[in-house]
């Protein structure tokens, strides 16, 4: 045993992720619920010009969601649970510490550079990977620092064996590293041509049916590495350490592990069933999804049996509701996705609102619950405070489990009712209904999903008032708390 | 055999092979557990005993260890 008494953890950087965090997803679920609302009352795309319209803010809504808040999210648990499952201190280093800022600062400018780009219609057109060349300069740097922290931090630690979560926070980042600049690989066309059209335009080095392919190789695997890899990562440690109960199987973790890194990486061509790619890549695509399901509720289950014989604590502390539930949602996600990805069920399902549905009980209802617990969790270390208020987390819980409830039920109908009428033939196989027929049908469902996000929106506003609160003028603590985080 | 065949039969070998060693994976978690020269699950602590002066779990196995003792 080491003797470290004046030691302590170093949260610096891990704060200014929170802040950053926390603004990110103001923004993101704030254009989410805007755009939500343009898809249901069009009169709302011509608010403020062409920057208002639901063509500029989809993008800036994905992207502010991905790279701003769920990002966000991950780095700052990772230098917070980095330090404590190696037993370092960032403070122990100084050069990890200027790394650790610098990051930081390339990332909040990097992302809020890369929102102005895309609301002034700077565009690669691929999806999730929209971000032209300079912001994907940007990227790369800062992925770069992150892995000199990561790597560093491990380099420097006191504890040999790396925790189950360090295992995961280490494959988002040598999975994004690969899938990111794979699938930005452009030619500056200014640069090319000798100086002709726009410094921000470029063109991407594949083409056709070879573009769409690594595109989703990467557009799934972007959802792989940055929304299931590090949030399972998230969660081995937060659910042990909130409830004080051990990982149900260790073993299990390891092999869900590896079963995930080997299967999710097959899986990106379901997005291009029935697409001029060939038909082997399709099947397999169909079949490495379908058997993604036990790696992925390997850890889903392992992390319910990690409550076993403590249920009890799913109503004496909100912030293991909140973890329970995300593992719930990851499970209803991960089997979604699968059923999406068999070939027949993704003939109704291709193209139709049933997608956005899954992708969003996936995001509010696993990533982003999982985040928020996260912070939660962090916040009484942090800033030695107890959370300001338990009641508004039971507030903020019923309000988002409502509003993701309202969110994904509208989608499956909304789905499946337009992917039917697409397909309806009338006796002489012409088809029933035109494309206006099933906007007017499914108008009520986006008026539902509007309102869920209204609510999910409201909810983070809760929850962003609380962790201010916690911050500012909360109860101080005296010691850190060993597991339950204290709240008033 | 021309290059499609040729990629047909490399992935349909190479996804045998892989799935192949994530079962030996499996066998070999259990059989070091049995044999004694690992304790995964005492590596769940991590997260619950994660203080900067907690002690550390030692990382080498079980048997490694006593065999460390012993040439003490």
């Amino acid at each position: 045993m080491q003797s470290n008494a004046a030691l302590e953890y170093d949260y610096s950087v891990a704060k200014l992720f929170t802040y950053a965090t926390i603004l990110f997803g103001f923004l993101a679920m704030l254009i989410g619920t805007l755009i939500a609302a343009q898809l249901a009352f069009p009169e709302l795309n011509y608010l403020i010009g062409e920057y208002g319209t639901f063509s500029r803010l989809r993008p800036v809504h994905t992207n502010t969601a991905i790279f701003g808040f769920t990002v966000g999210g991950v780095f700052a648990t990772f230098y917070y649970v980095g330090q404590r499952v190696l037993k370092v201190s960032m403070a122990e280093s100084k050069f990890l510490m200027f790394i650790g800022k610098l990051h930081f600062w390339i990332w909040f400018f990097g992302a809020l550079f890369a929102t102005i780009t895309l609301l002034m219609g700077y565009s690669q057109s691929k999806e999730y990977a929209q971000y032209e060349w300079p912001a994907d300069v940007a990227i790369v740097i800062l992925w770069v620092l992150w892995g000199i922290s990561i790597f560093g931090l491990i380099g420097i630690r006191r504890e040999k064996v790396l925790y189950i979560s360090m295992w995961y926070y280490i494959a988002t980042f040598l999975g994004i590293a690969m899938l990111y600049i794979f699938n930005n690989m452009a030619v500056p066309t200014y640069f090319a041509s000798g100086g002709l059209g726009s410094i921000m335009h470029s063109v991407s080095m594949y083409s056709g049916a070879n573009d769409a392919m690594v595109q989703w190789w990467y557009g799934h695997n972007a959802v792989a590495f940055g929304f299931t890899v590090p949030i399972v990562g998230m969660i081995y440690y937060f659910l042990p350490k909130e409830s004080g109960q051990a990982i149900y199987s260790y073993k299990l973790s390891l092999l869900s592990f590896w079963g995930l890194m080997f299967l999710y990486l097959w899986a990106g061509a379901h997005h291009l069933l029935y697409s001029p790619v060939p038909d082997w890549v399709q099947t397999m695509a169909s079949v490495f999804s379908i058997v993604l399901i036990l790696p992925s509720w390997g850890s889903a289950i392992n992390m319910l049996l990690t409550m076993k014989g403590e249920w009890n604590q799913l109503t004496e502390n909100p912030l293991i509701k909140f973890m329970v539930l995300a593992s719930t949602f990851y499970m209803l996600s991960t089997l979604e996705g699968p059923i999406q990805a068999i070939k027949s069920v993704n003939a109704i399902a291709h193209f139709t609102d049933w997608i956005p549905g899954h992708v969003h009980d996936g995001v509010l209802g696993w990533v982003t619950f999982m985040i928020m617990a996260s912070l939660f969790h962090m916040a009484p270390r942090m800033f030695k405070r107890e959370i300001y208020s338990r009641k508004l987390i039971e507030v903020q819980f019923w309000l988002q489990t409502t509003a993701v409830v309202l969110y994904f039920t509208s989608m499956w109908i909304a789905g499946i009712t337009q992917g039917m009428m697409w397909r309806a033939v009338d006796e002489y196989g012409n088809l029933m209904y035109s494309f206006i027929d099933t906007v007017t049908v499914l108008h009520p469902y986006y008026a539902i999903r509007t309102l869920s996000g209204v609510l999910y929106f409201v909810g983070f506003v809760i929850f962003a008032y609380n962790m201010i609160k916690t911050m500012s003028s909360s109860r101080e603590l005296t010691e850190e708390p060993q597991f339950k985080s204290p709240m008033a | 055999m021309d290059i499609r065949e040729f990629q047909a039969y490399a992935a349909l070998f190479m996804t045998i092979f892989l799935v192949g060693i994530l079962y030996w994976y499996i066998v070999y978690l259990y059989r070091s557990e049995k044999k004694g020269e690992k304790d995964y699950e005492k590596l769940s602590n991590l997260a619950l005993d994660d203080e900067i002066d907690s002690k550390t779990i030692n990382s080498s196995s079980v048997a490694s260890s006593e065999k460390k003792e012993q040439k003490k």
